[in-house]
């Protein structure tokens, strides 16, 4: 019976007192967390507290001075290139601003990388292939031939997205893809983001500061605090610690408004 | 490590096997294409894994003929779904033209392009002359830490190799000279060569092109990337002009520096041109300088010092305009900044040339 080409490890993205710091500032510091196979985890924490650093120091941009950093079982840290490589093709990335190549087309941008890996391949299939991944990704086909500096913001995410889900990934990271959207295309984002990881059977790190997206996605939450991962757990799991942030966070004004809305929709979706 | 993506037809029956992945995938869509007859089943029952591509795969085949799909679980009969929803026809590139047009086409385009940026940069000289006479009727508004930093990145630090370029061309012009004089037992007469030349014409000329390529290329790398990041704009919305705060302080600088760098550079050409007479033609430093004195007229000094502010206009114009005109993406930033070193050393020497003329015609030679 044929089924998804999904990971097989239960614990997909594994780290262990994980330190980072530029000169004086250390911003991680004893940081622990695993990521298990098919989930989302949402990853939350004040402006400037790593979120970034450490989604960098997992995918081996940020060499980190202490700790350990496991991705489907194969230590990274230290790894030659060429090692890391095959770990490489099996996780997709987008990054805060998009960072697509400018001086490429969309789908030009959504081939890169499969023309990198995998050189045997046809161009007509090529084309096939960024057509669909950029369907996926909810772009109007016009898209295509575009230029990243005639694009929106939005688009440029889900150009982006495009461009991370190219290699067909088992893993997927996202920082803060729905920052800067209007909240339909937030939502939309989000709807794309669940139905991916459904039929993809996809491990998401989604960093965010959406609670929207937290309550709407999110199968677990890791807290970061006081440089290191100060809780891990369902929504209702963290309400129930006594950490004020994390009260703060989730019962603030925002964090209300945006429980009740997930609760409305649950409630819609049972209903149905 | 499981099998590679592949399969067998018999009896109408296409029989899939394997890891029907992106890494294991092959030709297999080539073979595909080569299939003569049309299946009427697709059996996905002996494949291992299967992604976006493999589905992409059975959904082709799927869509041109009317065929059933058995042996996927649910799982897989959704992922197929939704690529069936994705396949919308996508252009990669925007259209290219055959390419007799084209060349033509670029050609006009190169025309016209030289044409707009020469307007363009008349233009701009124009803005900059506005901005300039706003700064003195607003004395208040100058600012003295920008031209302060362009000093030391433009002058101060510039010093080293132009002054090491010089004197190697003070020592290249003396033994150039002494070599071909001697022919006529008349190599003292170096001293006029190097007095004169490097003063009326190389000083100046030498270190333009240097600071063309050390400055006038910077500035428009750095302009063009503050614009692609928006950062000029975002210095507008706030009320800072771009023209007071990025521009006139590096056009001013420019334009004050390039008389006293030229300067320079003709000095340590001097020197360096004393030094060799000293060892190879035995002409002591004294007599050297008392030569230098007698030779060459004030005129040549002059020369050179009217010039070097007018190249420095024309350098720092050039760095700043085509910095100014970077739009879209990372590659525009180079094609700016070649573009304001070529205009730049293009437009200095023509001038040159134009500024000889007009000397010998009053009388300075
Ligand atoms: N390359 C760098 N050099 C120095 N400091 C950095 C660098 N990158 C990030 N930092 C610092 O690390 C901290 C965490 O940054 P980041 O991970 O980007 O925050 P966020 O959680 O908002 O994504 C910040 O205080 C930032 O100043
Ligand atoms: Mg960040």
């Amino acid at each position: 019976m044929a089924r998804l080409n999904t990971a097989d490890d239960e614990t997909v993205i594994h780290v262990e007192g994980l330190r980072n710091a530029f000169g004086e500032q250390v911003v991680h510091d004893g940081l622990d967390l695993d990521v298990k196979r098919g989930e989302i985890l949402g990853v939350v924490g004040g402006s400037g507290t790593g979120k970034s650093v450490l989604m960098r120091s997992i995918i081996g941009l940020q060499p980190p001075q202490a700790g350990v950093v496991e991705v489907f079982g194969e230590p990274m840290i230290g790894r030659e290139d060429h090692e890391a490589q095959q770990v490489r093709r099996r996780w997709g990335v987008l990054f805060q601003g998009g960072a697509l190549f400018s001086t490429l087309t969309v789908a030009e941008n959504v081939q890169v990388p499969i023309r990198e890996y995998y050189r045997q391949l046809d161009d007509q299939l090529l084309d096939e292939i960024a057509a669909y991944k950029v369907a996926m990704s909810g772009l109007p086909p016009e898209a295509g031939p575009k230029y990243p500096s005639e694009l929106s913001g939005g688009m440029k995410k889900r150009a982006g997205l495009a461009r991370a889900l190219a290699l067909d990934p088992q893993l997927l990271f996202l920082d803060e893809p729905t920052a800067g959207l209007d909240p339909i295309s937030a939502a939309a984002f989000d709807e794309l983001i669940r139905s991916l990881q459904r039929t993809l059977g996809l491990t998401v790190f989604l960093i965010t500061h959406d609670l929207d997206t937290l309550h709407a996605i999110c199968d677990r939450v890791a807290v970061l605090a006081d440089k290191r991962v100060i809780a891990v757990g369902t929504i209702p799991e963290l309400l129930a610690l006594d950490h004020p942030w994390i009260q703060e966070y989730f019962n603030g004004p925002r964090g209300r408004v945006a429980a009740e809305a997930a609760e409305r929709a649950a409630v819609k979706e049972t209903g149905e | 490590m499981t099998a590679p993506a592949d399969f067998r037809f018999d009896q109408h029956v296409l029989h899939f096997s394997g890891e029907l992945t992106l890494a294991r995938i092959g030709d297999l869509s080539r073979r595909l294409e080569a299939l003569g007859e049309a299946p009427r089943t697709i059996d996905l029952g002996e494949v291992d894994r299967i992604d976006t591509v493999g589905a992409w795969l059975v959904h082709r085949i799927a869509r041109e003929h009317d065929v059933e799909i058995v042996g996927a679980d649910a799982d897989v009969c959704q992922l197929i779904e939704q690529i069936a929803e994705a396949d919308k026809p996508l252009k990669i590139r925007p259209d290219s033209s055959p390419p007799f047009i084209r060349v033509l086409r670029e050609i006009g385009d190169a025309t016209s392009a030289a044409a707009h940026s020469l307007a363009g940069l008349i233009g701009f000289f124009g803005a900059t002359l506005i901005g300039l006479w706003g700064l003195a009727t607003h004395p208040r508004r100058f600012r003295y830490n920008a031209m302060a930093r362009q000093f030391e990145v433009v002058g101060v630090k510039a010093l080293a190799i132009i002054g090491l370029m010089s004197f190697l061309i003070g020592i290249v012009i003396a033994q150039q000279g002494a070599v071909q004089l001697r022919q006529f037992g008349a190599e003292v007469f170096a001293v006029n060569l190097i007095g004169r030349i490097t003063l009326r014409e190389l000083g100046v000329l030498m270190t333009a092109i240097m600071v063309a390529g050390r400055s006038g290329s910077a500035f428009a790398a750095q302009l063009g990337s503050m614009k692609l990041a928006e950062e000029v704009d975002a210095m507008r919305t706030i009320g800072v002009s771009p023209m007071e705060a990025l521009i006139l302080p590096r056009i001013l600088s420019t334009v004050v520096l390039m008389p006293l760098l030229g300067f320079y550079s003709a000095v340590i050409a001097i020197i360096g041109g004393g030094i060799f007479c000293w060892i190879d033609l035995d002409i002591p430093p004294i007599t050297y300088v008392q030569r230098i004195r007698e030779v060459v007229p004030m005129t040549d000094l002059w020369v050179g010092l009217i010039k070097a502010p007018v190249f420095g206009m024309l350098i720092a114009l050039c760095g700043c305009y085509q910095g100014m005109q970077v739009e879209g993406n990372a590659e525009e930033v180079g094609l700016r900044t070649t573009a304001s070193v070529v205009q730049a050393i293009f437009l200095v020497i023509v001038l040159d040339a134009v500024f000889a003329v007009f000397f010998s015609s009053i009388g300075w030679i």
